[in-house]
């Protein structure tokens, strides 16, 4: 013989059922807004060095006070996300300035292949907390770039450093990754 | 709601039927002692399907240098081996245990969704076909882990990865089930007079263990989802080539990850907790404490997940809070050790096999809890990371752990299911064998993960073998001992010295109260408490 439930317990379960069920689908949703939630903590704990692809305002930026008494070292840094057919260097690999010196220099990548390609780079600034004061006025980081048959681009970037930056920071590396990007 | 009213018009009709025949029993029973039993044998097949892939993987690491295995094949074993012992043999183990044992120590007639319940064993079957299919696969079976970290599992993942999705969808869904099941029962359907705090310990780790997965198996299915979209529809939540982040996978995975890995210990937990005060002709010690401790472990579950990631480069602050939130789980765990070691303390102990499982299990799983202090020290995991240190450390917690638990729980339960006592000299061969080989398989592991040997590599360098060697043959031991296990519960099932309802002499609890077999009806009018 099987369950025979009184009217009001079987009318408790099916309201814990939906309380059940609600919190599943909650969770859910949890899982989807941990992403948003991940971006805002990693922008205020500088986690993953995240920089916002995004140029800078020129009027703010030209107002910044140059901090002589510092200087800070920039180390360039170029990688590939895989090997793919693709040179890509910066003109140096490390630079030297004062924060607020608004300073310029060139990346040169090269198609080594006979089929046209897209490449983006994909910008990371560590120490991470350090990300949030480095201000790019023009990247080609900024724009996917389309690659002609065995073409070869040289591409700018002018920047400067907050002079907020705090004075723990006297090394800040920048780091740009390749990625192939010509499916989608 | 409809099933309930079903049944009870069908009930009336039919009074004192038993089960159904044939084939159709088992495909469409909604009886919890039946369904029961058949999650106990999926997650039984399940362990030596898993166990045969840690056999290989041991064989492989028998001797340096790449003998039986290649190395994408090994890398499909150590996945496949790690997701079917977590999802397939372990979780439905304690998921069949809920079901066989929760109603009759509620003193319940039925889980409160039967109907669920059926379905959702069935799925997890569904979901288990669709795993298995990956290895017959052309190309390869999933081979990222069973942490499937992105990018191994997006952009790098063999084509079955879309099956491993399914199939992990399917078994997320089953769990929920599953869990909602024990909850309502549990909320619903006491007997009358049995308040919350008067529980058996198994149905309060279990309410427990059903919240946490009610909690973290919907996070389980986003991150797949996420996995999916990433795969096929563009999104890029992983792709940091689309402005997404890796590391973001492995905060979403070890927020569902490490309340999973309680939900593999909690029902260990209440299992223990209900074999020692029959063994040791004395109540619990400390119950209310254990309740309150098992909740708080839950709870803080939910703050330590980044432990698992020190080494991807959080900040100081986040890596000092996780630590001391890890090292504070130590202090619920550590209330429930002494309440053991406090309930055996001057009792009139008797060592059939179920208590010496329980004891091993207390003993070695606290060695386990132990390395896993040492792991939650941020400077000292930087050196541990991704060792064997790591694979000592939480198969001592699972083995030991879980697994013990639940041989504990079969030996100690088989004459209520079956009606016959188990043969007492093959359960003592089992358990000596068992926690020999045990130790012998995983102990040098801590050594080599010290010595810096890397997980999840075929290969390994001359001045590792010894250990690996030790390793192996334990494990050889191991595998092969659990067919006494096997030979032991056939054996039962068919015949043996009749049970009497009470099987142990110290048992206490409204299941032993009935006949052994327990009849396939149980307490159809609530017992009283008092």
């Amino acid at each position: 013989m099987n369950a025979v439930p009184p009217k009001m317990q079987s009318k408790k379960i099916k309201k814990h059922l939906w309380i059940l069920v609600s919190i599943v689908f909650g969770m859910f949703l949890f899982c989807y807004a941990l992403v948003p939630f991940y971006n805002v903590l990693c922008k205020a704990s500088g986690l993953n060095g995240k920089v916002e692809n995004i140029a800078a305002n020129y009027e703010k930026v030209a107002k910044f006070k140059i901090d002589k008494k510092r200087t800070i070292t920039v180390e360039l840094m170029t990688s590939l996300n895989e090997q793919i057919p693709v040179k890509f260097t910066s003109e140096t690999t490390s630079m030297s300035l004062h924060p607020g010196q608004i300073v310029k220099t060139n990346y040169t990548v090269k198609n080594l292949t006979n089929k046209p390609i897209i490449v983006q780079a994909i910008p990371n600034v560590m120490p991470g907390l350090a990300a949030q004061h480095f201000r790019k006025l023009e990247c080609f980081c900024f724009q996917k770039q389309p690659l002609g048959p065995l073409e070869e681009k040289v591409m700018p970037l002018v920047y400067t450093i907050d002079p907020i930056l705090p004075d723990k920071f006297g090394t800040v590396a920048l780091s740009y990754t390749l990625f192939d990007i010509t499916e989608s | 709601m409809s099933t309930i009213h079903e049944s009870t018009h069908h009930d009336e009709a039919h009074h004192d039927h038993g089960p159904a025949k044939g084939l159709s029993r088992w495909l469409m029973t909604t009886n919890h002692k039946d369904i029961g039993s058949m999650y106990l044998i999926l997650s039984l097949a399940m362990f030596f399907i898993g166990g045969t892939m840690a056999m290989l993987i041991r064989a492989e690491l028998f001797k340096p240098g790449m003998q039986l295995l290649n190395p994408e094949f090994f890398n499909q074993m150590t996945t496949m081996h790690g997701l079917i012992m977590v999802f397939g043999a372990i979780m439905p183990a304690f998921v069949g245990l809920a079901n066989w044992l929760i109603p009759m120590m509620v003193g319940a007639p039925d889980m409160a969704l039967p109907r669920l319940n059926n379905w959702s064993f069935w799925i997890l079957v569904v979901a288990f076909c669709i795993l298995a299919s990956t290895l017959f696969m052309s190309e390869s079976a999933p081979n990222f882990g069973w942490t499937f970290y992105a990018p191994l599992s997006t952009k790098y993942g063999p084509p079955s990865t879309d099956y491993f999705i399914l199939s992990v969808h399917l078994m997320g869904m089953s769990s929920i089930m599953g869990a909602i099941n024990v909850i309502a029962t549990i909320l619903n359907m006491r007997a009358p007079g049995m308040s919350l705090m008067k529980m058996p310990m198994f149905c309060w780790t279990w309410l427990i263990t059903a919240f946490l997965l009610i909690a973290v198996m919907p996070v389980l299915a986003g991150t797949v989802t996420m996995l999916l979209t990433d795969r096929h529809f563009g999104t890029s939540f992983f792709n940091a080539a689309g402005g997404g982040d890796p590391v973001l996978f492995q905060h979403i995975f070890w927020f569902f990850g490490h309340p999973e890995v309680y939900i593999m210990i909690l029902p260990s937990f209440g299992i223990i907790s209900e074999i020692l005060p029959t063994f040791t002709r004395k109540p619990l010690f400390g119950y209310a404490s254990m309740v309150y401790a098992t909740c708080s472990i839950a709870l803080l579950s939910f703050i330590v997940w980044a432990h698992h990631m020190f080494t991807t480069g959080i900040p100081l602050g986040g890596q000092l809070f996780f630590m001391y939130a890890t090292m504070l789980i130590a202090v619920p765990t550590g209330v429930k050790v002494f309440n053991w070691a406090a309930t055996m303390f001057k009792g009139s102990m008797t060592f059939e096999t179920p208590m010496l499982f329980s004891i091993a299990f207390i003993f070695l799983f606290t060695m386990g809890g132990f390395s896993g202090l040492m792991l939650s020290i941020t400077p000292a995991d930087f050196q541990y990371h991704d060792t064997y240190f790591v694979v000592a450390h939480f198969h001592y917690v699972l083995v030991p752990g879980a697994l013990f638990s639940i041989f504990a729980a079969v030996y100690y339960w088989l004459p209520k299911w079956t009606g016959h006592m188990y043969n007492e000299t093959l359960g003592k061969l089992h358990f000596w064998l068992s926690v020999i080989a045990m130790n012998l398989t995983f102990f040098p592991m801590h050594f080599l993960g010290l010595a810096g040997m890397p997980r999840r590599i075929p290969d390994y360098s001359l001045q590792f073998i010894g250990f690996n060697q030790i390793a192996s043959v334990g494990a050889f031991i191991f595998g092969l001992s659990q067919l006494i296990l096997v030979y032991n519960i056939i054996r039962t099932a068919r015949g043996g010295k009749k049970a009497t309802p009470q099987v142990w002499e110290g048992a206490q609890g409204l299941e032993w109260t009935i006949d052994s077999p327990a009849p396939y009806h149980t307490f159809t009018t609530p017992p009283k408490i008092n």
